[in-house]
């Protein structure tokens, strides 16, 4: 192959003038015998730096701020003496809407709020609005729906090993693990029909039952998955690199993590086994056999630790929920909430008169309020409806993991380095969209 | 290197006060057991206790908001009920315009296993100030001021109560109070107006551009109102 050899000519120029002859820009001084002389620098020592700090504003627009996040760090050399974040970039006004729409209808905006998992978010506003119902939804609903969340989990952290390798350094693991996501969004554009934004659930039920053919899929999923995770493994979690940039970092003790509210995995890697499936049990998570990973450290490796371990309790889960699938009606029999088919719509005067009342009103809880909190990926996601008795609620509030995580930052990147700021912020496994909403 | 390479897995849903899973089947709409810190709650602060509810299970306690503050740091501190985990602080307003406002905190008791929801009612007219109690949770931080931000209620005691989601040139009002309308008080045109009229210098807050050199650079008006502890700017 033939090489070029490329020059690069370098301009001369003269004092005062550039190469062309031009005068250069440069302020012109009076010397010590009146004659008037370009200024030139000092020939003096460096400026004394020790003391003086150092303002860098991160984002919002930079790829390792995960979204719109800005932060505003005060350096002093390459250590962070203090983090001021920003958020509100993304801010949409999601629960203000939601006090215009029915309960239905706000199923597709959570799709959009932690958009990395929309199934799982379907899943804990449904659980919402029927505890707010009263609606007791089937069996096969149920397990349907623990299949949702986890294999929303598993894409969420997926989403989150690839980011976080690729803030590291790291490109292969993004590359090996994003593949398996596409599998994921795979299985649930068969399901549903949308891939990222899927409005899974409706309230009492779903939006589609699992077509022909799922269940092997997902079966062939949880089977070969784990050998791509076991690879990853392989080339993270011993890796000297991998250990010397996440090892130490951010570290937040047991009480620590508590009292800032966090959740999730950053909460466990302190040391905390709270998991919303065991301590507060929905779906049925109780009958089900998975471990919750806990780490010591509570630093940057041990919630990589975790979250990896939680990917295996996922599939555990997700085996044997497919054991366990019960046959049987999706939704619940209640034409008060759920639509009747078609079929019926256009040929029985009742399911008529039931459709229209649906689509044009709405379905009516009672008087009431429920906070029902899940484990989404990143930690306890709760949704806070309040209703007067009308169609729409007239307070729908999210609980989102991220914001309260995010907002443990200042503390966690207090004396680190620049560069680790990166990692501690991938850590934390934020989402614009779900912390600004 | 940590002492922490392998994640311990501790199945810990063996604990025997796992409460059973809220449904329907399980739970009716009004009344029902009570949360055992209500009772607790009703012994230790019988004056500022009002009223207890529950609703769907869940148990609600509606108190006093002069004694707020004492009973979160009681929850907090009490062996019996460990409320160490602050789940939400929000705000709640009604279509009734003549209801109350009423800010909610959630609150959980990871050891007890416990849920409880404390709420203050601000009655139409009486100010829009509840006491923060970011020094016993901390991580209230970014809630109250979110909370303060979308309804304007200020929570006395909290550090740094400013704006969070919206910016804090941002001077429409507070976008959920229900008197908000919900495409915002100008037409879109406006809007475009405004934010093509925002300094794009206005980057850093005062308080950012204390920190470094930049102060010195600061108009020494400006200087003058930052050392006068004011906080403006983003």
């Amino acid at each position: 192959m033939a090489t070029t050899k490329r020059t690069v000519e370098v301009e001369l120029s003269t004092t005062g003038m550039d190469s062309r002859g031009r005068p250069q820009r440069v302020p012109l001084v009076t010397d010590e015998s009146g004659q008037v002389v370009p200024m030139t620098a000092a020939p003096g020592v460096e400026p004394d730096l020790e003391g003086d700090h150092m303002l860098i504003n991160i984002g919002p627009q930079h790829p390792a701020t995960h979204g719109v996040l800005r932060l505003v760090l005060e350096l002093d050399g390459e250590t962070v003496v203090r983090c001021i974040p920003h958020i509100g970039y993304l801010h949409c006004g999601f629960e203000k809407i939601g006090e215009y729409r029915q309960y239905n209808q706000i199923i597709p905006w959570t799709d959009r709020e932690d958009y990395l998992n929309s199934p799982g978010n379907n899943v804990a506003f449904a659980l919402g609005a029927e505890r707010l119902f009263g609606i007791e939804i089937t069996e096969r609903c149920k397990v349907l729906r623990v299949i949702a969340s986890e294999l929303s989990r598993l894409i969420s952290h997926c989403v989150w090993l690839g980011t976080f390798c690729i803030d590291i350094g790291a490109f292969t693991p993004f590359l090996w693990i994003f593949q398996q996501r596409e599998r994921v969004y795979s299985m649930l554009e068969s399901w549903i029909g949308a891939r990222l934004t899927t409005t899974l659930t409706r309230v009492g039920g779903m939006g589609a039952d699992i077509p022909d053919g799922f269940t092997d899929d997902l079966a062939n999923f949880c089977r070969t998955f784990p050998k791509v995770l076991a690879e990853c493994d392989a080339m993270l979690t011993k890796n000297a690199i991998w250990v010397g940039r996440t090892v130490g970092l951010g570290a937040m003790s047991a009480e620590e993590a508590v009292n800032y509210g966090l959740s999730g995995p950053m909460l466990r890697a302190s040391g905390v086994a709270y998991d919303v499936r065991k301590d507060f049990p929905y779906l049925d998570y109780e009958t089900y056999d998975f471990d919750v990973a806990v780490g010591q450290a509570g630093d940057v490796y041990d919630r990589f630790l975790v979250r990896m371990e939680e990917m295996r309790q996922s599939i555990r889960i997700l085996e044997q929920a497919l054991k366990r699938l019960p046959d049987g009606p999706v939704n619940v029999d209640d034409h008060r909430v759920i639509l009747p088919p078609k079929s019926m719509a256009t040929s029985d005067m009742e399911s008529m008169i039931h459709h229209f009342k649906q689509v044009m009103e709405g379905p009516r809880p009672p008087i009431g309020e429920a906070y029902v909190a899940v484990e989404s990926p990143k930690g306890e996601k709760g949704y806070y409806m309040v209703s007067d008795g009308t169609p729409k609620p007239v307070r729908w509030r999210i609980r989102p993991p991220s914001f309260v995580n995010l907002s443990a930052i200042p503390k966690m990147v207090e004396g680190h380095l620049l560069s680790d700021v990166i990692a501690i912020n991938a850590s934390i496994d934020i989402v614009m969209g779900e912390i600004d909403r | 290197m940590s002492s922490s390479f392998v994640p311990v897995l501790a199945g810990h849903a063996e604990g025997s006060n796992v409460p059973a899973p809220v449904t329907p089947k399980n739970v009716q709409h009004v009344g029902g057991a009570e949360n055992p810190t209500a009772v607790a709650l009703k012994a230790q602060f019988a004056a500022a206790v009002h009223r207890v509810d529950v609703v769907w299970g869940e148990t609600t306690v509606i108190v006093d908001k002069t004694q707020l503050h004492a009973i979160v740091q009681w929850l907090h501190d009490d062996p019996s009920q460990l409320y160490d985990y602050c789940s939400d602080v929000t705000a709640v307003e009604f279509r009734d315009l003549g209801r109350a406002i009423e800010v909610v905190w959630h609150l959980r008791s990871l050891p007890h296993r416990r849920f409880l929801r404390l709420k203050v009612l601000l009655q139409k007219g009486d100010a829009l100030e509840v006491p923060s109690i970011w020094d016993i949770h901390k991580g209230v931080d970014w809630m109250e001021r979110e909370c303060y931000d979308m309804f304007g209620i200020r929570f006395d005691g909290h550090p740094d109560l400013r704006r969070i989601l919206m910016w804090e040139q941002y001077k429409e009002g507070f976008p959920l109070r229900k008197d908000f309308p919900l495409r915002g008080r100008f037409s879109r045109s406006e809007q475009l107006r405004q934010a093509l009229a925002q300094n794009p210098e206005a980057k850093y807050s005062m308080e950012e551009l204390s920190i470094a050199d930049a102060f010195e650079d600061l108009p020494a008006e400006m200087q003058q109102r930052l050392g006068a502890g004011e906080r403006v700017g983003e």
